[in-house]
């Protein structure tokens, strides 16, 4: 047999299950059509006054982002469960922690970049100032990734449950605490004119971190989960 | 004769329940092990442990005198597993599922026109897996068989959902398969149209401990 490399199995991974989303594309357009639905709810909730708004624009634009990386996270290894591919995954020559970041990898591109690249309708939807804008967009860019690692974990170890869906959601909230307080902490210091940097680079620290870690925690999930 | 696996002393407990113990099974190259036993007796996990994708409670799988644990890339290249769960993705259509999955084997010089026809599918090529029949997607799954390299084929109920031709045309592959030296490993309830001292039976009964190994 020709041996393909561990790499190339895990691009592989990823093309097919790119493949397999862009004929499911609801599944890809409905998180994201409810993040738009939760953030135009609330100046019909709360007055369309623009100091209000403002001030709550990032909690409620990461709290909606937030949830709805927990839509549809369940189905994240259920169908490769069900259908008996993640068996053969764990079979496969590839290091499994390389094929879980890979399957992390498109589930960000199809969850996490959409939501980075809509940040900004939400923001003036919100009438976020817009000198803010653009580090919500980076605290988005480098906290989606972040999401998608540990829903990834959360999803592995409750897919054998059959309904973990309301416990995934209750595993899942709790760890995403700290990003959403440095997310809004940067927003913040960006709106009160001093520098987010710190926060910034913060985050992404916590994100590779994430992104390294991560991976095995799946794995092991993974494995526990075909037992 | 070489051995391809042996299994020492296996004992699986599920659930509080002992499935199998102390079993031991010894399966040379060119040989052929049918796993019998009535429904939920521990066939699928025997298989499952033999494969590498469950542990035992106690004892060990060693593969051409390599224990599982010592080389699990010898283990991954040379076993080839199908599980009663085809892993065909339903969204993909028949063409696409091959594609995909030559590439996870590997054999990125099969073509995937020639093994649709070779299994029975073409025509059916651009049909999203989901809208064919068990039997076909099975056929899907098992066109693995038509380019694996490996030595050892473990399979779980290959011949579900088969029509008389597709297993007809199953029992051709596992015959060049044998006489090129590989193993196989099945559990199936139906009778194995098989003759020849190349079969070995195994049979794992419901109550606990029974064991016959003929």
């Amino acid at each position: 047999m020709n041996k393909a490399s561990s790499w190339q199995l895990m691009t592989t991974v990823m093309r097919r299950d790119l493949a397999v989303a862009l004929r499911r594309r609801s599944d890809i357009i409905n998180p994201l059509l409810f993040v738009v639905i939760v953030v135009t709810l609330f100046p019909l909730a709360v007055g369309p006054g623009p100091d209000i708004l403002g001030r709550i624009a990032t909690g409620v634009i990461w709290v909606a982002a937030l949830l709805s990386s927990l839509l549809g996270s369940e189905r994240l290894f259920r169908d490769d469960f069900l259908d008996g591919n993640l068996e053969q995954l764990v079979l496969s020559p590839a290091p499994l922690p390389l094929l879980a970041l890979g399957k992390v990898a498109v589930h960000w591109l199809l969850s996490g970049l959409p939501l980075v690249i809509l940040a900004p309708v939400c923001a003036l939807l919100l009438k976020l100032p817009f000198e803010a804008w653009g580090t919500l967009m980076l605290t988005l860019l480098v906290g989606t990734p972040m999401l998608s690692a540990m829903t990834a974990v959360g999803a592995a170890l409750t897919v054998s449950l059959g309904r973990g869906g309301a416990l995934l959601s209750l595993l899942l909230l709790p760890l995403f605490i700290p990003l959403l307080i440095f997310a809004a902490a940067a927003v913040e210091s960006t709106l009160v004119g001093t520098s987010a940097y710190g926060q910034v680079l913060l985050l992404a620290g916590l994100m590779l971190l994430t992104l390294m870690l991560a991976p095995l925690a799946v794995a092991a999930a993974i494995r526990v989960s075909v037992n | 004769m070489s051995v391809v696996i042996e299994a020492k002393q296996l004992t699986s407990v599920r659930a509080g329940r002992t499935l199998f113990s102390t079993l031991s099974l010894q399966l040379g190259a060119g040989e052929i092990l049918h796993v019998e036993g009535p429904n939920g007796a521990g066939k699928s996990t025997l298989l499952r442990i033999i494969a590498g994708l469950l542990q035992p409670l106690e004892g060990e799988v060693w593969l051409f005198g390599e224990p599982q644990h010592r080389d699990p890339e010898l283990w991954q290249r040379q076993t080839l597993f199908i599980g009663h769960k085809p892993a065909v993705k339903a969204e993909l259509t028949a063409l696409e599922n091959l594609h995909f999955q030559t590439q996870l084997d590997g054999a990125t010089d099969v073509d995937a026109w020639q093994l649709l026809e070779t299994v029975g599918l073409l025509g059916l090529e651009d049909i999203p897996a989901q809208q064919l029949s068990a039997g076909q997607q099975r056929r899907i799954a098992l066109a693995r068989l038509w380019y694996s390299q490996a030595k050892l084929w473990i399979l779980d109920e290959p011949f579900t959902a088969l029509d008389t031709y597709g297993i007809e045309l199953l029992h051709q592959r596992f015959q060049q398969h044998l006489e090129n030296g590989g193993s196989l490993i099945l559990t199936s309830h139906q009778p194995l149209t098989w003759s020849g001292e190349r079969l070995q039976k195994i049979r794992i009964e419901h109550n606990d401990e029974e064991l016959t190994d003929e």
